[in-house]
């Protein structure tokens, strides 16, 4: 089912905790909901899911609204990231129970609620262990109980909150990729919460990225990672570079010289440039480029990760070279230049798309994070 | 360490604690000082009676009597104490009103009160002429001087050992274990009766089974608001009293043994409910 969220504002006490926030998720969808702590991710999915209630604005499930219905009304499935799992009944009553906490108008007979239990439970690989206590279960398996327990219900939507929070990190690999392929097999209109970025890009159809109770950036994976639209998302999502330059007349300078960068019908001013460690190329002798003192070297898995001095007024860029071209370059200058990169304007000023990234040169852009 | 275990029991585990030897020979000599040695005084002393004896002592009628309104009336009070604790218990844990922590601090107040004060104020309560007797008497409902007013002074007694074994468990409830019933579908009501309530179980058999202890124990509350009638309102403890007022020592501890035989056998039979439970579901989690 689709879920629309318009205009959503939420307040706890006076601090708005969402602010105006609008959000389409197709049905069918698996959606992530990224961002730091104090984004605003996890008060939007209990909003969805009615734990909470909106100071202002609405929810549809499909065409209804779903804004003044209970949580109980909602036929949602949430899944909480410490399982939440009632302790005192197995496995199988702990499944069961969404089923049979209905009325009996709409109650299955019990049989038929132990068969979809039981057939669930195959579903997430837990055949077997119907009898057990959450208490003699692993973390990961609690975790799979807590997904067929919100499953059981036929949720209109199904909604997780930092469902691998709390697992360490194979088994969350693992339960990463499980859940995809269980989303592929049922088809449940997903939405997730995490601030685990490599995990949203990895699971998630699209990727909604949170700062500050406002939405930055909604997208595919690829789209977030290859043109973020903003200095925030720059930095949140992957590595990245920041260093202040100026424009004149359409050439980028970095202090007292021209970098070899164009920005063509830009108005002079102060601005940032963004690039990606891996996103450059070196150059041989310096007609126009950035250059630096290599001050540490590290090897991370196949690249090679070097730290650049660029001067004592800026912070130190990381680039990443593969080893074998980095070997010779210990303790000396480096000449580069960006490949791909965008800039910002300084506070509330326009964002400059150059040619590589294929943004409107005129979009809007918030900064100041 | 597993496998020599199995074959030879070690007394002494190695420990980064220092003190076990020390610690375990004070505990013993303690609880054999305090408790083993009078408990086996009094069954020595009344094993010196022979079985007939004994027994005939026992199922005199009104000893019979003393026993079943002790231990009738602590049961009545026990149930009653854990209905309402938990109810107050909730009440304190889940709501945040204005004398809050008077009320928190009150509960304890059946503790420390000296018991005989309890007991004077309760009679002058319920005394067929004090404020609440005198509005249930053209009822025809009768609590001082009857059993009822037993069970009134035992309720007032045991009221604290629930709420102070429950409430820490209801505090630790996890809100989220509530949000995930609701989630569900889950009303209020199947939410508070399906998942909550049976994870207090434990604990609130523990506070039961303290209120139990301390009712059939009690009597400096119960002896003013009782009557004291013989086969009607007398309680064991009191009786004990009565037969050692009359030096017959022997019909004395043959009632306190068996009130120890079956004080333990109750305290026996709900902390293995309480075992088995916790065993099932309250580790880890």
């Amino acid at each position: 089912m689709e879920v629309r969220v318009q205009n959503i504002r939420k307040e706890f006490g006076r601090f708005p905790a969402l602010d105006d926030v609008s959000l389409d998720i197709r049905s069918g969808e698996l959606i992530a909901l990224l961002g730091p702590s104090g984004s605003g991710k996890t008060t939007l999915l209990r909003l969805i899911a009615g734990l909470e209630s909106p100071t202002d604005g609405t929810i549809f499930f499909g065409a209804e609204d779903a804004s003044r219905k209970s949580v109980q009304q909602r036929n949602i499935g949430f899944v909480f990231q410490h399982y939440a799992l009632f302790r005192h009944m197995t496995v199988l009553d702990n499944v069961s129970f969404g089923l049979k906490v209905r009325p009996s108008s709409r109650r299955p007979p019990a049989a038929e609620i132990r068969r979809r239990a039981l057939d669930l439970l195959e579903l997430v690989q837990l055949s077997g262990l119907e009898k057990r206590y959450p208490a003699q279960l692993s973390g990961g398996q609690r975790q799979r109980v807590a997904l067929a327990r919100a499953m059981a219900v036929e949720p209109n939507v199904l909604l997780l909150d930092e469902p691998f929070g709390a697992l360490d990190a194979q088994v969350r690999k693992e339960l990463r990729k499980w859940l995809r392929e269980i989303h592929d097999r049922t088809g449940h209109t997903t939405v997730f919460v995490t601030h685990d970025q490599e995990e949203a890009l990895e699971l998630a159809d699209r990727v909604v990225v949170m700062s500050k109770g406002a939405i930055e950036q909604v997208g595919t994976p690829d789209e977030i990672y290859d043109h973020p639209v903003s200095p925030f998302v720059y930095g949140f999502i992957g590595q990245s570079n920041c260093i202040d330059v100026t424009l004149s007349s359409g050439e980028i300078w970095f202090e007292d010289r021209p970098i070899g960068l164009r920005a063509a019908s830009e108005p002079d001013g102060a601005a940032t440039l963004y690039f990606r460690p891996h996103d450059i190329e070196l150059i041989d002798g310096c007609g126009g480029c950035l250059a630096g003192l290599v001050t540490a070297s590290r090897r991370v898995a196949g690249t090679r990760h070097l730290e650049l001095d660029l001067g004592k007024a800026h912070p130190p860029v990381e680039i990443e070279l593969p080893p074998e071209r980095a070997s010779s370059t210990d303790h000396t200058r480096i000449a580069f230049r960006p490949t791909k990169w965008k800039l910002f304007r300084k506070e509330g000023d326009v964002a400059v798309a150059p040619r590589q990234v294929e943004a409107p040169a005129t979009e809007l852009v918030r900064t100041g994070t | 360490m597993a496998l020599r275990s199995s074959t030879r029991w070690r007394f002494r585990q190695p420990s980064v604690i220092p003190g076990f030897g020390l610690a375990l020979g004070v505990t013993l000599t303690w609880l054999t000082l305090i408790v083993l040695i009078p408990l086996s005084g009094l069954i020595w002393r009344s094993s010196g009676l022979g079985w007939s004896n004994f027994m005939a002592l026992v199922l005199d009628e009104r000893t019979v009597n003393a026993l079943t309104i002790s231990f009738g009336t602590a049961f009545i009070a026990a149930v009653v104490n854990l209905f309402f604790g938990v109810v107050l218990a909730w009440v304190l844990v889940r709501y945040r009103f204005p004398g809050k922590r008077v009320i928190d601090a009150m509960v304890d107040l059946p503790f420390a009160l000296p018991t005989a004060v309890a007991g004077i104020a309760l009679t002058a309560l319920y005394a067929p002429n004090g404020w609440i007797g005198s509005l249930l008497e053209p009822l025809g409902i009768k609590i001082a001087f009857t059993p009822a007013g037993i069970v009134v002074a035992l309720v007032f007694v045991g009221l604290p050992f629930v709420v102070r074994t429950v409430q820490p468990v209801m505090e630790e409830i996890d809100k989220e274990v509530e949000e995930a019933a609701a989630t569900l579908g889950a009303s209020r009501f199947q939410t508070i009766s399906r998942v909550l309530l049976p994870g207090l179980l434990p604990a609130g058999l523990t506070g039961f089974a303290l209120a139990f202890a301390r009712g059939v124990g009690e009597y400096g509350s119960v002896i003013f608001i009782a009557g004291n009638l013989p086969y009607v309102s007398e309680i064991a403890p009191l009786l004990i009293i009565i037969r050692l007022e009359e030096f017959n020592y022997p019909a004395a501890t043959a009632i306190a043994t068996v009130m120890l035989f079956l004080s333990f056998i109750m305290l026996l039979v709900i902390n293995s409910i309480q075992a088995w439970s916790r065993r099932r579901y309250s580790n880890g989690a």
